[in-house]
């Protein structure tokens, strides 16, 4: 045997899959997930797109064309995605490109989106790098930035007399953004601060017991988290068992949405203050319309990810409409400021940083029937937490 | 006084469910020289069925029970998969069928979603335990303490099924020597399914113990395998009681670690590996691998020879269609096809070092990943031109890996293997921890070919001529009188020192031309991706091309590349469908049990049979 031999073969296999050309009668936009590594927030968000896509097309979808999105999944992997980027442009005839939720794989698809001038849209990542430090001409995004959630919870914080600080947060840029975000803000309101301890466990694989006592022998007056799924249950139990969090306040970042919340059942942290997503407490509204229209169409309850995955494809179809055209330089020009109507109201892609204005929900947790809920929560605007115009265009590269 | 008994107790108690896991695993690699990967999903497994019977079953009896079924269960698994995926591979070369087990992971791991959900599940409390105590007034979970109290019970009933019972003596002396053993009369087969039933059950016994501290999710199989795996080593593969020591060790340092340096979590347990390994090869209680065990089991291997005529007339066809593939290919034919080049020089380099130098590597992704970060690292801080960024890519990976091979060549076998686990996550460590620098795992973007090399096409020829060009090169080493000086230290050391052979030196010297060749690798992938992320350090990546060389087939010269090339395009393909790591697990295996030589291997056999190939001319 021979060593190119298969190589051949398997090059003369990607060529017979290759010759065959795509009828244009939908407009396709490519999505790339990890839909098996991270199934428990991926499918939510799938559903999401599949709901808003039904809707739009049953109206008649965009430019006298139905949607579509052709769902590809990457395994988690930044190579493979852009590999599959590549494909979707450049052989399925996809428009666009949008999806991903690991930081690292949105950031490898927004700089081969930037190299090779196609638009992406990233839903669901976390890392603000991806719009500031980071940011290109060609990369825009949807979900409410890290540092403006952590600073809606240092604003929260600051309106307390605890001065002694824990945080606790993953090791890993998500949770060292979160952290150095919320004590830069939290600082600002209120210099006296101190923090006592930062501890940083390695995510999902929370030692949580020596955690809960390394945070408890610094004798914090409050505890900042960041911590999220499995981590955030092993967390939470310690803590309640060894009532590390009896008397003190805790912040907790996502920490209320369904995906994070839910699984914790009865073991829900009483009187944390968080951002999450309360869908069971919604007034009439667009909002509340989008959670019955989930509901009926998947038989489950929503999470934060079907919202976003339903924005996302609702900002597409807007981004498409406005356009007038699937063509790469008049979405960029429509994307710039380009406003959506979404269950969170209008939201806007801000020309500056193609920062979307999605917003986030703050509130506390209670308990309900056995699960945790959040109470007295409000629902905030992003733009008076971000940092100025002009700080955040010195961080994005001249363009 | 009081927090510090409070973390030692903390310490001890997550000892319990590594230690559960681990002995399991020590006693299938003990008797069977497997090298289980999916000892992690059997641990998985455990926590789900416990949970699942633990709603069913009330009260004390109910959640005792269920821990027990739960192991029980896990147990039976295990030796179906026993049966059914490596029973019929035993006789395949040594550490083959860790190919095998790598697809049992990918199959339960979506067995697993399509039976309990993506929703992680948070396990119940015990009964009765679920409060503190105050020791000094620290509190101390009640269950923490039921925890070290089952602990040595474990332990015993272990030390008592291995000293005390017939099973023990038989598990013993085929942990010694399984071929004696066999020419003694004990029917192998059955003796492996019954410690594949034990080990299995250990690990799914480890799985529902832990629900009440946790519970359990889709991750948690290969979040737990890493710290098995350096239990094992540490302790020394096959020793119960080193287990035990080392679990204990790991548990109780990480819970004083997290205390005085939280940020170690990341990598504590991979410096107590490497410095154990260090001052002893063979782990704690471990003991010298028997000599000849590596690369030896099974058929000799045959001679190898560069190609003939109808050899070079048919490479040089190839690489003539590849190179005029942008003529009549679509763009994204080049694309994947850039892919593919670049995965398969790093599996052969991963290939040479393993094949010809019997030096099986764990941690070969720190010379892939090293190389690419060195070059993005000079694009992103010195504005490095491309060219010369690229060739600081082997240059930087071939300097790691001097230094990576001045340690682990005193190793061998197995612990050689995990000791460059251990430098490989040190390295993956260091770029994730140190963002101000590597930009952690939000990565270097950016880093994009020059001009001349931007487009797909030139890009796309630039690979198949580099990676072309660095296969061969490979190739070509193996048949230079090096090459054969380092086969002749794969197969006798002894022999090799005797005539005048300075076998250390050649296995530094091929260990750091390995590194350099996947650094090679390491600098395409990056230019072509334009971006690097320390995913292409980690353990899975090691453990793809150790996956591809296996599955090409070890003893063969082109197992690496044509192994690297299916196992790419046929990952390509499946990704498209729903349950497609259920697809390609199957695949794997189906590979594994149809031709346990490799695919080259096998085809060659075939080919032989058939009359096709002329016995002794297929060896290329």
């Amino acid at each position: 045997m021979n060593p190119i031999r298969t190589l051949a073969a398997a090059a003369a296999a990607v060529l017979a899959l290759s010759g065959t050309g795509l009828a244009q009668d939908t407009i396709k936009i490519g999505e790339i997930n990890h839909y098996k590594r991270m199934a428990a927030f991926a499918e939510p968000y799938r559903k999401g797109i599949e709901l808003a896509l039904e809707q739009i097309n049953a109206d008649g979808g965009v430019l006298g064309k139905p949607l579509e999105f052709v769902f590809r999944d990457d395994d988690g992997q930044p190579g493979d995605a852009v590999r599959i980027a590549d494909e979707l442009m450049t052989r399925d005839g996809t428009v666009m490109v949008t999806g991903s939720i690991l930081s690292n794989v949105g950031l490898a698809i927004s700089s081969l989106a930037a190299q090779k001038g196609f638009i992406y849209l990233a839903a669901e990542p976390l890392a603000d790098s991806l719009v500031w430090k980071a940011g290109n001409p060609y990369t825009f995004r949807l979900r409410t930035s890290t540092w403006v959630q952590a600073a809606m919870l240092a604003e929260e914080a600051a309106k307390t007399d605890a001065v002694r600080y824990a945080t606790i947060a993953p090791n890993y840029a998500y949770g060292t953004d979160a952290v150095e975000a919320f004590k830069a803000a939290l600082k600002k309101l209120k210099p006296e601060v101190e923090f006592v301890t930062e501890q940083w466990p390695a995510l999902f694989k929370i030692d949580a017991g020596a955690e809960v006592q390394a945070l408890e022998s610094s004798k914090p007056d409050a505890i900042f988290n960041v911590t999220f799924g499995s981590d955030l249950a092993k967390f939470v139990r310690e803590g309640n068992t060894r009532g590390l969090f009896d008397g003190r306040q805790v912040y907790g970042m996502l920490t209320g949405e369904p995906e994070y919340l839910d699984p914790l059942g009865d073991e829900a942290p009483e009187g944390w203050i968080v951002t999450g997503y309360p869908w069971y407490d919604l007034p009439d509204g667009p909002g509340k319309e989008f959670v019955d229209a989930y509901q009926a169409e998947t038989g489950e309850t929503p999470k934060i990810g079907s919202l976003v995955g339903y924005m996302t494809a609702q900002s597409i179809a807007a981004l498409i409409t406005k356009a007038g055209s699937t063509e790469t330089d008049a979405m960029l020009a429509a994307f710039e400021d380009l406003k959506v109507e979404t269950p969170l109201g209008e939201i806007t892609y801000r020309g500056l940083d193609h920062q979307s204005t999605m917003g986030a929900y703050v509130g506390r947790i209670a308990l309900e029937d056995d699960r945790g809920v959040m109470v007295d929560w409000d629902y905030r605007s992003p733009e008076p937490y971000m940092p100025s115009d002009e700080d955040i265009t010195a961080m994005r590269p001249a363009e | 006084m009081g927090l510090l008994i409070a973390q030692l107790l903390t310490g001890l108690a997550n000892a319990a469910a590594l230690f559960l896991v681990a002995s399991g695993l020590s006693l299938i690699f003990g008797v069977t020289r497997i090298v289980n990967f999916a000892h992690g999903s059997f641990y998985m497994l455990g926590a789900y069925i416990g949970l699942t019977l633990m709603n069913i079953l009330p009260g004390h009896v109910g959640f005792w029970g269920s821990i027990l079924l739960a192991g029980i269960a896990v147990g039976l698994i295990g030796v179906v998969v026993e049966i059914l995926v490596l029973r019929p591979i035993y006789r395949a070369p040594e550490l083959f069928q860790l190919v095998a087990t790598f697809g049992v992971i990918l199959v339960i791991q979506d067995l697993t979603l399509m039976t309990w959900g993506a929703e992680d599940q948070l396990g119940p409390r015990a009964p009765g335990l679920r409060g503190v105590i105050r020791i000094l007034g620290e509190p101390v979970p009640l269950y923490d303490l039921a925890l070290i109290g089952i602990t040595p019970f474990v332990l015993f009933g272990l030390w008592w099924l291995i000293t005390k019972t017939r099973l023990g003596v038989l598990v013993r002396a085929a942990t010694q020597d399984r071929e004696m053993v066999g020419a003694l009369g004990v029917n192998q087969s059955w003796l492996f399914t019954g410690v594949f039933f034990l080990g299995s059950a250990l690990a799914g016994l480890g799985g529902a113990i832990q629900l009440p501290k946790g519970g359990a999710d889709l991750l948690m199989d290969f979040n737990i395998i890493a710290a098995v795996f350096v239990v094992v080593v540490i302790g020394g593969m096959g020793s119960l009681p080193g287990a035990f020591i080392a679990s204990v060790l790991i548990s109780v340092l990480n819970v004083f670690g997290v205390a005085y340096l939280p940020s170690s979590t990341l990598v504590l347990m991979f410096v107590v590996m490497a410095i154990v390994l260090t001052v002893r090869p063979f782990g704690l209680l471990g003991r010298e691998e028997v000599a000849g065990e590596h690369g030896q089991v099974g058929e000799p291997e045959r001679p190898i020879r560069p190609f003939g005529l109808t050899g070079r007339l048919i490479f040089g066809a190839i690489v003539l269609a590849l190179a005029l593939l942008p003529l009549y290919g679509s763009p994204f034919a080049q694309v994947l096809i850039t892919d593919i080049v670049i995965f398969c020089l790093f599996a052969a380099s991963l290939q040479f070092i393993l094949a010809s130098g019997g030096l099986v590597s764990f941690g070969h992704a720190m010379f892939f990943g090293g190389g690419a970060y060195v070059s993005a690292l000079a694009v992103t801080y010195a504005d490095t031109p491309m060219e010369l960024a690229f060739l600081l890519a082997p240059l930087g990976a071939g300097l790691i890996a001097i230094l990576v091979g001045w340690f682990c060549i005193r190793l061998s076998g197995v612990y050689f293997a995990m000791l460059t686990l251990a430098f490989s996550q040190l390295i993956w460590s260091l770029v994730f921890q140190w963002g101000e620098v590597t930009g952690g795992d939000d990565g270097l973007v950016n880093i994009w070919p020059a001009a001349w090399l931007s487009d797909t096409t030139a890009y796309y020829l630039f690979t198949l001529l580099v990676g072309l060009g660095g296969i061969v090169f490979l190739r070509h080493v193996i048949h230079s009188p090096f090459g054969y000086a380092l086969r002749a230290t794969r197969d006798s050391a002894r022999q090799a020192e005797a005539t005048g052979i300075d076998v250390r030196r050649v296995q530094w010297v091929a260990f750091a031309f390995a590194g350099m060749m996947a650094g090679l690798a390491g600098g395409l992938f990056v230019f072509s991706k334009g971006s690097i992320f320390p995913n292409e350090l980690e353990i899975a990546k090691s453990f793809d091309a150790l996956i591809v060389v296996f599955l090409g087939g070890v003893k063969t010269l082109s197992g690496a590349v044509v192994g690297g090339a299916f196992f790419e395009s046929v990952k390509d393909w499946l990704t498209r469908l729903e349950y497609w790591r259920l697809v390609l697990g199957l695949v794997i295996i189906g590979v594994v049990i149809v031709a346990p030589e490799g695919i080259v291997g096998t085809a060659r056999r075939v080919g032989e049979r058939l009359g096709l190939v002329k016995e002794g001319e297929g060896t290329r």
